[in-house]
């Protein structure tokens, strides 16, 4: 017998082998196209930050956003669906699948899907020779954690709404700004006071931080420890709030 | 006979009256105006991240078609122009698609003697309605950001209005291609590469001369020079061009989208 978290997997799994060619966009090829757009094509303007070339100062910005987007946008209508219309997760509740297990097999699809796109975009990162730090093997951990920070929330999000609309909200009023506000294409120090708070409340921003330390060789700007334990609260909180949302909406 | 007669030409009034159908439709949804502002939100914060936060990274300026800008100044009328080609797609490809091919909201239409080129025209005007909205309150946020002038911002606001009827008819001839949802993904990656690659945030004069030559043949290129060259006050006969572009495009997706519905509707 597997596990039954194994066994929710594997259920996401076999959904998105049908579905794979819709992700290959956002996944593989959009990141690629922004590191080109902005790093290359802006980057000829910018000169350096903090020494390095601009292409390789934000390419890690880019990969950490990417990862940020795919686990909430995975986790808006791929959990929405299994409650709304599909009903998997009611389904699941008629056995032993236990709500823990749901979301233990729901975030291991996610991490999955995470670390094909991030081990994508390294290859390409390091034909760009935007590598320059052995550290560089703790990206995929770095950017595991950051998908957990996102996704564990957003499970909540998705299980608490009844209808698909506020998604939209969700995507442009955080998601969104989020991206463009926390450190991947210019460092927070240019934000007005204020507005760099929520920065560094984000996520994201800590996440940047250590997959550029961890590609650059530079060190963070908070103490490394810090910035796992920040991003280890959100992954848990996440998880805590996805666990209570979950059970209130299985128990109508 | 007579019926057939009335129903060859084109009439404004049944066109109107489709507006007014789309209209009415945007009413039940409570959130509706939350999703306007939603929309006219993002290209604000690419302004603002890109234009303002890049750009303090930037000390010199750009030379643009001869002009030295600064680099607010230059992003600030692409993501206008962007954010045309967004409020045009946002009701003529999507919202489009499902009434053509799924509610069948146009098999209902066109019972009636409204024909399928009065309802192309109706969805360009009812996305162009609702494109003045977005770009008329971008226009105020880039002025009070200081990256136009009013005078200038005045005439760049028929020019945006331009671009959004461009886009809404080639978001409705594109749309009567797909054969399900999908084929939207296409769409998607397209509209993604044009956002980054019309010279929106760097000089396409900046990329090789293939791509240049590609990114010329681009709906979104000739908005961009458009509105940017407006904005600047650099008034140059080219922008003719860039208009016709725009103007042709609109005449030739629209008659191919009204022959598309008449095939989808009646076969």
């Amino acid at each position: 017998m597997v596990q039954p978290s194994v066994a929710v997997l594997e259920r996401h799994m076999l959904l998105y082998r049908r579905l794979w060619k819709a992700s290959v966009f956002s996944f593989f090829a959009l990141p690629y196209l922004f590191l080109v757009s902005i790093g290359a094509g802006v980057g000829g303007y910018v000169g350096e930050v903090d020494g390095f070339a601009y292409l390789d100062w934000i390419a890690p910005g880019i990969l950490a956003a990417t990862v940020y987007q795919i686990a909430a946008n995975e986790s808006t209508y791929g959990v929405y669906t299994d409650f709304e219309w599909v009903g998997g997760f009611h389904t699941m509740r008629g056995t032993r699948v236990s709500i823990r297990d749901m979301i233990a097999g729901w975030l291991m699809y996610v991490l999955v899907m995470v670390t094909m796109a991030v081990v994508a975009f390294l290859a390409i990162a390091w034909m760009f020779g935007t590598l320059h730090s052995p550290w560089v093997w703790t990206v995929p951990l770095i950017c595991a954690l950051l998908a957990l920070g996102a996704a564990g929330p957003t499970m909540a999000f998705a299980a608490c709404i009844r209808n698909d609309g506020y998604f939209e909200l969700l995507t442009r009023f955080v998601v969104i700004p989020t991206t463009l506000f926390a450190g991947v294409f210019f460092p927070v120090s240019e934000l007005p006071e204020g507005f760099r708070q929520l920065a560094y409340a984000s996520p994201l921003w800590h996440g940047v931080e250590l997959s550029r330390g961890a590609m650059l060789g530079t060190s963070p700007a908070w103490p490394v420890a810090w910035h796992i334990g920040y991003l280890l609260l959100w992954a848990v909180a996440g998880w805590i709030c996805a666990e209570v949302a979950f059970r209130r909406r299985l128990a109508s | 006979m007579l019926t057939n007669a009335i129903a060859g030409r084109f009439s404004a009034t049944r066109s109107a009256a489709v507006v007014k159908r789309n209209a009415r439709a945007m009413q039940t949804g409570p959130s509706a105006w939350l999703l306007v502002l939603a929309g006219l939100v993002e290209p604000l914060f690419y302004l603002l991240s890109i234009g303002l936060g890049v750009g303090s990274l930037i000390s010199k300026d750009i030379v643009y078609r001869g002009h030295e800008v600064s680099y607010p100044d230059f992003v600030a009328p692409a993501m206008l122009a962007t954010s045309a080609m967004t409020a045009a797609f946002s009701t003529t490809t999507f919202a489009f698609f499902a009434k053509l091919r799924q509610s069948k909201v146009y098999e209902a239409v066109l019972v009636t003697p409204v024909r399928p080129r009065e309802v192309a025209v109706a969805e360009v005007v009812w996305s162009a309605i609702r494109g003045t909205v977005y770009c008329g309150l971008f226009l105020i946020a880039m002025v009070l950001l200081d990256t136009v002038s009013v005078g200038w911002a005045l005439l760049a606001f028929p020019a945006s209005v331009l671009a959004v009827v461009a886009f809404a008819a080639i978001g409705l001839a594109a749309s009567t291609l797909m054969r399900g949802w999908h084929d939207f993904d296409a769409l998607t990656t397209a509209q993604m590469a044009l956002f980054l690659f019309s010279g929106t945030f760097s000089p396409a004069e900046d990329y090789p001369v293939p791509a240049q030559i590609l990114v010329e043949l681009t709906p979104l290129y000739h908005a961009v020079e458009l509105i940017r060259r407006i904005c600047i006050g650099d008034l140059a006969p080219q922008l003719l061009w860039n208009a016709g572009y725009l103007v042709a495009a609109t005449g030739l997706c629209l008659v191919f989208a009204a022959r598309r519905i008449h095939t989808i509707v009646y076969d």
